[in-house]
């Protein structure tokens, strides 16, 4: 049992929040020399490298510390790897993308583990200021990094719009805390936990107004429908690594974060069922919806990770461990073969002139036949089909939901599945059946994004095939705040 | 060697890895000595580890190891899990030993084809898939192993793809299969409905508890389980696909479609004989069909012309005798028949090869004859073969089927009624196989000038393995020779801690036994034999000495002979009341049920989708100002929600 | 419920009356003149010329948001004097690395030349 008055100073807890930091300071304070500017990606891999094998040895050590505000426990260790592998693989297939597009800068990598510390710091916590503060210190850097291409005016859309929804979205957050502050007199989950049920009869109105509009703030980071409308326009303006940053990393940011709140915090919240009910089922629909018409691939993945977000929504609905262990799965899962979809888009668009849209994808299976290969096995698995791991994701949270009696919501769910099927497919179809006229460039493969594509393949059929050990993983980080 | 049986199945893994990925890249002399290393490899592995079994206390010999835990969901866990104990140990002998001879001897047979690599993968890829099938722990890892095997007898039988009758006979294997699968499938449901796991072990220890003796649950289970194995083993009415698979290369007949894919389904009864045992009824119909399939196969072989074919027909009746065995309770007997029928038939079929191999292509009887002299190892060990299946005395062929006749006769589960078939059978046998014997290689050469002057005994790489086959065709038996030559029955013995020792229920069994002494015994025996040698003397008589006497035979019982000749037409049977059928209804299917009914629904909700698509993309104007709009709504909403709750 | 109901309801309408009755007193009790020198940014003055979207150099921009940055930071270090004593050592370490964190900035922007005025 982790000791909840404890007001130890101990940095072996934030021991991975620092190396990231130090990493991003070396970085910035290395623009004073060129030869140390080629170097940032280099440091930035060590630094995350650092915190990755930090935080393993972390690993079934719940410690809490900073008087109670910094909370370390497997839930938080788990969060943490997840926020590590998929920042490191962005790493990867990133810098060519960058090269070949002239804005290779070395803030990128300062900016990209200043993010991933702060969504450690959102994981890591039990407190809603702090969990406030890691959400803050998480989105500064996406602002930046989606405007990062100065020179075209589709990535400074999306800065500024993401920019401005986040901090519209921001002040929802606060403003639900400030509530919930209000209602309970602390800002402290643990001790809303163990009070609930005095506050809830008391100040239910404050409270539960209080946890909707927190659940706003973090639905906006997760892209929920209805607050997703910034989604679409700055993954389509971003530049590709970046947009495969937001749709992997600050998503489970966030969703570690209603977890927290929802699934530990207010776990005997009851009418919050409902509302993650109706979000779930809106966010699935909408969003597989608008993916059907979309001709951009990255536009067609935005609305996808909208409905993917949708499919983990429902385990929200559910509850319990189960429900919950299955979330954290699906989010590894999602991870996974989503940032695979997104390294084959950069890889194809590193040739100049390439915006992405589906069309461009005609003839590709002639041209880069292992390619697009690789291309099929992610779009099955983002549409859920065995045996890659997208499928036994679904299955593990569609189980859930009928073994938590929500057989409506399962059904919504299965139905959107099948409307998703149509436009993963799609791509798929273009780039087999469809003849391309003109000659296609073949861009040669870095051994960085090589191994990118080969990870991401391996654990989208592995773990499809074998999913038990990650799945203990899963259940063992919903168990550690149980 | 025991704590790390993984490797067994883990090394031809490997060797399909290595052929199959580096396709084309690998020089023929590599890609054969890392097809036959690793099969050879897992042959060594396997043989440790039956000795260090074999070291064991009887009752100890049983390892089981799990690799890791597959699938886990609710109550239902399956692990990828082997299990090591006499049965298992001694299939993974005959698989990998059998296995590894017929490698060596594919790098002969197989030497002028362009698909070398491709051969080769697929052969260590069928025997990973069989060594996992044996030594499985559990129905569902065995499925995944029974699949494989499947899959690679497709590939394997179709492999000449080019040629539309292979991969024609490829097909009807996989949908035979299939529908044996569906049985097999459903019975393990049944069994994990009831029992609540999938594991050998817990299953066979359960099943006393869990099932009625007699009762309609086991006996459904294991006369499902019974259709998987008859749809694998080839018995009626699923054998079928069996005599057309030898469209596939010798080698893989001999493998596959004789030695160890077909006798998978005897294995898997075998493997549950605990569950059988419950279930007299579901006994009973493995014994009636396993012996009917045994007269039925070998009076169709006594036509056939093809020399294949007649090894095929004569594999299904040899895989009757073993259900037959198996039907009476007398497990151990079926299996040992299982392994000498491994010796002696990859032996003829491997010969067969050999002769094909000589021929030129040539696999028709009729223009054979005379090969003796030209082919004196083929000759030699094939004629060793011949008198092994036909069960001359002392052959290993005569001691494994002297038992399941006995038992027939004699066990409780027995009737002689089921003996006489195996009776009748065993005269059958060794008259079609004599008959085979003496077009082959005895009486005029029949082959045109061009074929002669192409004759030859093929390569060392071949007739080694026929060599090695021989003597295991010759001394094979003698582990298993009955008790009443005053011998311990060996065999017997080392499966006796895996055959459930549980004594029929009394008065469920349909037939009555006739028990028998040990008088009895011998004179059954000793008909059989009289049986067996009249046979010979009257193939002898017509094949050899007046050949012109089996065209007038045919003549005189045109309408018997035609019938057999065609297989008593059961491919056009069918033909006519299955797949016609069937044709006819997917196309109403197609045109009527698909294009109209349901293409236009799809399409119409596919419209219908898009439609709705394009409405909302306009709520997407990508003006800042909406998106709050729809933000500050969707907070109104819940906020409200939560107030009124 | 609807005394619970009733502060909120109260808050509403307070904030509504009151921003109506600003607006409406704006309207009601100013006067108006409709001069074409109303319509003038400056009453007096020189004329404007074009428009008031003229671009103008990113650079002011830039000093005024980095002011806005040291200045607002620093404002933290005032708490911190205040009860400097009673936190002690840990309290002068965590403020020294709030220091370096702001120094990294600094240098940071000083080497990316964001203060260079040409």
């Amino acid at each position: 049992m982790i000791d909840t008055t404890a007001a130890s100073i101990d940095f072996s807890i934030i021991a991975p929040e620092i190396a990231l930091l130090a990493a991003a300071f070396i970085i910035l304070v290395s623009v004073y020399n060129k030869k140390m500017r080629n170097l940032a990606p280099v440091i930035a891999t060590a630094g995350l490298l650092v915190s990755l094998l930090i935080a393993i040895e972390q690993m079934g050590n719940p410690k809490t510390g900073f008087f109670g505000m910094v909370t370390c426990d497997d839930f938080t260790v788990v969060f943490k790897i997840l926020f590590v592998i998929s920042s490191l693989l962005i790493l990867m297939f990133g810098r060519r993308y960058f090269v070949s597009k002239n804005i290779d800068r070395p803030e990128f990598y300062a900016l990209l583990c200043i993010s991933t510390m702060g969504m450690m710091v959102m994981a890591s916590t039990t407190d809603l200021v702090v969990i406030f503060l890691g959400l803050e210190i998480m989105s500064v850097p996406l602002y930046v990094m989606a405007g990062m291409d100065k020179r075209s005016l589709e990535s400074n859309e999306a800065g500024i719009k993401y920019l401005i929804m986040g901090a519209f979205a921001s002040g929802f957050l606060l403003m639900g805390i400030a509530f919930i502050f209000g209602s309970s007199g602390t800002t402290d989950l643990r001790r809303i936990a163990a009070d609930f049920q005095f506050i809830g009869e008391n100040y239910q109105l404050y409270f539960n107004a209080g946890a909707v509009l927190t659940l706003v703030g973090f639905a906006f980071k997760v892209a929920a429908v209805p607050f997703h409308s910034w989604v679409p326009d700055v993954y389509q303006g971003a530049p590709t690594p970046v947009t495969a940053f937001f749709s992997v990393g600050p998503k489970a940011a966030g969703f570690a974060a209603l977890l927290r709140i929802f699934n530990f915090g207010f776990e005997d919240m009851e009418f919050i069922s409902d509302i993650f009910w109706m979000l779930a089922v809106l966010t699935m629909t909408v969003g597989n919806i608008l993916a059907l018409r979309q001709g951009n691939i990255k536009r067609m993945l935005a609305y996808s990770s909208i409905a993917h977000a949708g499919y983990i929504l429902v385990a929200f609905a559910v509850g319990g461990s189960a429900a919950m262990s299955a979330a954290v799965f699906y989010l590894f899962a999602y991870g996974l073969f989503n940032l695979g979809s997104f390294a084959i888009i950069t890889q194809l668009e590193i040739r100049s002139g390439c915006k992405s849209e589906l069309s461009e994808l005609s003839g590709l299976s002639k041209a880069h036949p292992y390619l697009s290969a690789a291309l099929t096995v992610f779009m099955l698995a983002l549409a859920g089909f065995p045996p890659t791991v997208g499928f036994i994701g679904k299955f593990y949270l569609f189980t859930a939901a009928i073994d938590g009696g929500f057989i409506w919501l399962t059904i919504i769910g299965v139905l959107n599945s099948f409307i998703s099927v149509y436009y993963y497919l799609r791509v798929v179809k273009v780039s087999f059946l469809e003849k391309f006229e003109g000659t296609f460039v073949p861009v040669k493969y870095t051994p960085a994004m090589m191994a990118v594509l080969l990870i991401t393949l391996a654990g989208t059929l592995g773990l499809g095939i074998f999913p038990e050990k990650l799945l203990e993983i899963s259940r063992a980080a919903i168990f550690a705040f149980l | 060697m025991t704590e790390n049986i993984y490797w067994i199945p883990l090394l031809p893994l490997l060797g399909f890895l290595v052929n199959g990925l580096l396709l084309g890249k690998l020089p023929k002399r590599v890609v054969s000595l890392v097809a036959c290393g690793t099969v050879g490899g897992s042959f060594l592995l396997s043989l440790m580890s039956f000795l260090e079994l074999k070291a064991m206390p009887p009752d100890l010999r049983l390892i089981e190891q799990t690799l890791f835990s597959w699938i886990s969901s609710g109550d239902f866990h399956v692990n990828f899990g082997f299990l090591l104990d006499p049965l298992s140990s001694l299939m993974i002998l005959v698989v990998t030993g059998v296995g590894f001879l017929i490698h060596l001897y594919s790098v002969g047979y197989m030497s002028h084809d362009s698909g070398y690599g491709r051969y080769f993968a697929y052969l260590n890829l069928f025997t990973f898939s069989m060594l996992v099938l044996v030594l499985a722990d559990n129905f569902l890892f065995m499925f995944v192993g029974w699949e494989g095997v499947g899959l690679c007898s497709y590939l394997l039988i179709g492999f000449w793809f080019e040629k539309k009758s292979a991969s024609d006979a490829g097909k009807k294997a996989f949908i035979v299969n299939r529908i044996g699968d569906f049985g097999f499938l459903i019975g393990m449901f049944i069994i994990f409905w009831q029992v609540g796991s999938l594991d050998f072990m817990t299953v066979a220890a359960k099943a006393p508890e869990v099932f009625v003796a007699g009762g309609t649950l086991v006996t459904a289970a294991c006369i499902l389980l019974f259709v998987g194995a008859a749809g694998k083993s080839a018995q009626i009415p699923l054998y079928v696909w069996l005599p057309d698979a030898m469209e596939g290369p010798t080698p893989v007949s001999a493998l596959i479609h004789a030695a160890t894919m077909v006798t998978a389904g005897v294995y898997m009864i075998v493997r549950v004989n605990a569950m059988y045992i419950l279930a007299p009824d579901a006994l009973l119909v493995v014994a009636i069909v396993g012996g009917v399939t045994a007269l039925f196969a070998a009076t169709i072989g006594l036509v056939q012309n093809d020399i294949k074919r007649v090894l095929a027909y004569s594999t299904i009746s040899q895989l009757g005798y073993m259900f037959l065995a198996c039907g009476v309770a007398a497990f151990s007997a079926g299996i040992f028949h299982l392994m000498t029928h491994a010796f002696f038939k990859a032996l003829l079929f491997l010969g067969a090869g050999s002769v094909i191999h000589a021929m030129s292509g040539q696999q028709d009887m009729r223009y054979m004859g005379g090969l003796r002299k030209y082919l004196p190892i083929t000759f030699g060990t094939f004629f060793i073969a011949t008198l092994a299946i036909s069960g001359i005395p002392l052959m290993s062929g005569f001691f494994s089927k002297d038992e399941i006749l006995w038992k027939a006769f004699s066990s409780d589960y027995g009737h002689p009624i089921l003996w006489a078939l195996g009776f009748i059978t065993a005269g059958l046998t060794a008259f079609y196989m004599f008959r085979l014997l003496f077009l082959t290689f005895y009486g005029k050469e029949r082959m045109d000038e061009k074929t002669k002057s192409h004759i030859h005994e093929s390569p060392k790489f071949m007739t080694i393995p026929l060599m090695v086959l021989a003597v295991l065709a010759v001394v094979g038996g003698w582990i298993g020779m009955p008790h009443i030559f005053g011998v311990t029955n060996y065999f017997e013995a080392w499966l006796e801690p895996v055959i459930s020792s549980a004594k029929p229920a009394v008065g469920v069994h349909m037939l009555t036994s006739a028990g028998g002494d040990t008088a009895m015994e011998l004179m059954l025996m000793f008909s059989t034999v009289i049986l067996v040698g009249l046979a010979i003397f009257a193939a002898f008589k017509i094949y050899n000495k007046r050949p012109e006497v089996a065209d007038s035979l045919a003549d005189r019982f045109k309408t018997p002979h035609n019938v057999l000749l065609h297989k008593y037409y059961v491919d056009e049977f069918y033909g006519a009341v299955i797949v016609r059928p069937l044709i006819y209804f997917s196309l109403f299917l197609w045109k009527i049920m698909d294009v109209l009914f349901i293409d236009g629904l799809l399409n119409g909700l596919a419209k219908l989708y898009e439609g709705i698509s394009e409405t909302m993309r306009s709520v997407q104007t990508g003006r800042l100002r909406s998106y709050a709009t729809v933000f500050v709504i969707g907070v109104f909403i819940l906020i409200a929600y939560a107030v009124i709750e | 419920m609807f005394e619970q109901l009733f502060p909120i309801l109260l808050l509403f309408v307070v904030a509504a009356v009151l921003a109506g009755v600003l607006i409406s007193l704006s309207i009601f009790i100013g006067r108006r003149t409709k001069l074409g020198k109303k319509g003038q940014p400056y009453e007096c003055g020189i004329d404007p010329e074009g428009t008031t979207r003229e671009p103008f150099p990113v650079k002011f921009y830039m000093v005024a948001i980095l002011f806005i940055l040291f200045d607002i930071e620093v404002i933290f270090l005032y708490p911190w004097a205040v009860i400097s004593k009673e936190l002690g050592m840990f309290g002068f370490i965590e403020m020294l690395v709030f220091v370096l964190i702001l120094l990294v900035g600094y240098f940071y922007i000083l080497g990316r030349g964001a203060l260079k005025w040409d």
